[in-house]
């Protein structure tokens, strides 16, 4: 059995991870105040997975043209953070656009869409 | 004159969860005073995730937390006016603001949240003579010209200090397409956060180079190369540990300090520690009927725990006026 330790970055609070694994197999991990950190914990080793935030350019707003950010709607695997992010450029939408809106459908094959985090009126 | 039983100073988030909170029990006159031109503060800029796990038991990016308290503002119908900035509070609790529409004014109150923030340190973080070109930026001005103007303030990138901001710009920078060559903090140790590091850094291939800082900045109109150096117990550069990197930018990132300019000089005590006011258990300062909250405080990591901070403020802050009605 291997013992890794690691910096849960679900939160500021950065609680101090113990992940008892054989492999990418996890037996169990400890140090973590909240389920978030379990979570984390089993991802990291296997699968490690990041929300990507960005921004993208909204048109026709009452301000004119001006940026919304904007978020994968859930975890994607970290070797697709680049490309994620990479695919955003050069996107543009039309206001209005209110949080939660779908920006960007499966963004780089990842089966996860890009959500606006701002409204913009 | 305006008249208002309790005005609160920032409309961020600690500014708006105490009035809020002060609305909730039982306080109707409310005015939040904001320089910005929209509710929110430094969540605005700060687009990445992890906001309010603990308070929402959501993960949520900056504006999207944000946006929670602006909606509660509203549905509860609290007054603020935006672009508006405060010049100066009387230990009597006169305040004088400005903005355009109105020019210079004045509003007499009840009681006082401040909830002011902080602002980056700039003053000593870069210890060296010669030119200053363009291509300098500290870390939260670069955030906002990339996140909120949609513009990048270079291709090749050096940061100085590994405060949080820092660490945030240099993962956002090199998504936009940028390259960050090195982060270099003369300290031994980090000033950021262990996540951010993780995250921010670890997860690029970006160095932190510890111990180390610029010694020198090259080019006159913008900046063409830094040279790092490792430094000495004493924080003094050693000679031979020079390395050159070519740059068109330096990012200083060396952290954040209470924004308490007016608190200062309406004579509350400020703590030489936290650089914030002395507070009590219920945030009031040691003006009495005047209370604060959030960054202005100290410098929180967790935006969570100024919300919960403001929540008390703003109920201490109704029960003063209430007790004096
Ligand atoms: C880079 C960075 C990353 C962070 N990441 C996280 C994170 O991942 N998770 C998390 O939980 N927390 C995070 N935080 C912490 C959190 O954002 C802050 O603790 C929180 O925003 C502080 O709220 P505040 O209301 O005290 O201050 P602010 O948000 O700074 O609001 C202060 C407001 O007051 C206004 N103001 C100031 N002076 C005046 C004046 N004279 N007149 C009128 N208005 C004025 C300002 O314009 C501003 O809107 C981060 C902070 C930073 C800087
Ligand atoms: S385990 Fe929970 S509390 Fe600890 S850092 Fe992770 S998300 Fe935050």
């Amino acid at each position: 059995m291997e013992t890794t330790f690691l910096t849960c970055i679900m939160c500021p609070i950065g609680c101090n991870l113990k992940v008892e694994h054989e492999g990418k197999n996890v037996i169990s991990v400890t140090g973590n105040t909240c389920p978030r950190g379990k979570v984390y914990g089993t991802n990291e080793i296997g699968n490690p997975m990041r929300v990507v935030t960005s921004s993208v350019l909204v048109e026709g707003s009452k301000n004119g043209s001006v940026l919304v950010s904007c978020k994968t709607a859930g975890d994607i695997p970290k070797a697709k953070i680049k490309d994620a992010a990479l695919a955003l450029k050069g996107v543009k939408v039309k206001a209005p656009v209110h949080i939660g809106d779908v920006l960007v459908r499966n963004v780089a094959d990842t089966g996860v869409d890009i959500i606006a985090t701002r409204n913009v009126e | 004159m305006l008249n208002y039983d309790l005005v609160i100073i920032g409309g961020g988030p600690a500014g708006m969860a105490a009035a809020v909170s002060a609305k909730d029990s039982g306080i109707d006159s409310i005015l939040i005073l904001e320089r910005d031109d929209k509710l929110g503060g430094i969540l605005n800029q700060c687009i990445h995730n992890g906001f309010g796990l603990h308070h929402f038991k959501e993960e949520l990016t900056g504006p999207e937390y944000a946006q929670r308290y602006i909606d509660m503002v509203k549905e509860r119908g609290i007054e603020y006016r935006l672009d508006c900035m405060v010049l100066e509070i009387s230990p009597e609790r006169l305040i004088t603001a400005t903005n355009k529409k109105d020019g210079i004014f004045q509003v007499q109150a009840g009681a006082i949240v401040l909830a002011m923030g902080c602002r980056e340190r700039t003053r000593g973080s870069l210890n060296i003579p010669g030119y200053r070109p363009a291509g300098i930026y500290t870390a939260g001005t670069a955030q906002k010209l990339v996140n909120i103007d949609g513009l990048m303030p270079g291709k090749r990138i050096v940061v100085l200090g590994s405060g949080d901001v820092g660490l945030i710009m240099a993962r956002r920078m090199t998504l936009e397409g940028a390259e960050v060559l090195a982060v270099a903090e003369i300290m031994p140790k980090s000033g950021g956060l262990q996540r951010n590091i993780v995250q921010c850094l670890n997860d690029f291939g970006i160095p932190l180079l510890l111990s180390t800082t610029v010694v020198d900045i090259q080019g006159k109109e913008r900046v063409e190369g830094v040279t790092l150096a490792k430094v000495d117990e004493k924080l003094k550069p050693i000679p031979g540990t020079e390395t050159h990197y070519d740059c068109d930018c330096l990012l200083l990132s060396t952290g954040l300090i209470p924004e308490n300019e007016l608190t200062r000089n309406m004579g509350a005590e400020i703590d030489r520690k936290t650089r914030g006011p002395v507070v009590t258990k219920e945030f009031e300062t040691t003006i009495p009927g005047v209370f604060a909250a959030g960054n202005v405080v100290s410098v929180h990591g967790l935006v969570d725990d100024v919300s919960k901070e403001a929540l008390i403020a703003g109920k201490a802050a109704a029960e003063y006026i209430k007790a004096r009605a």
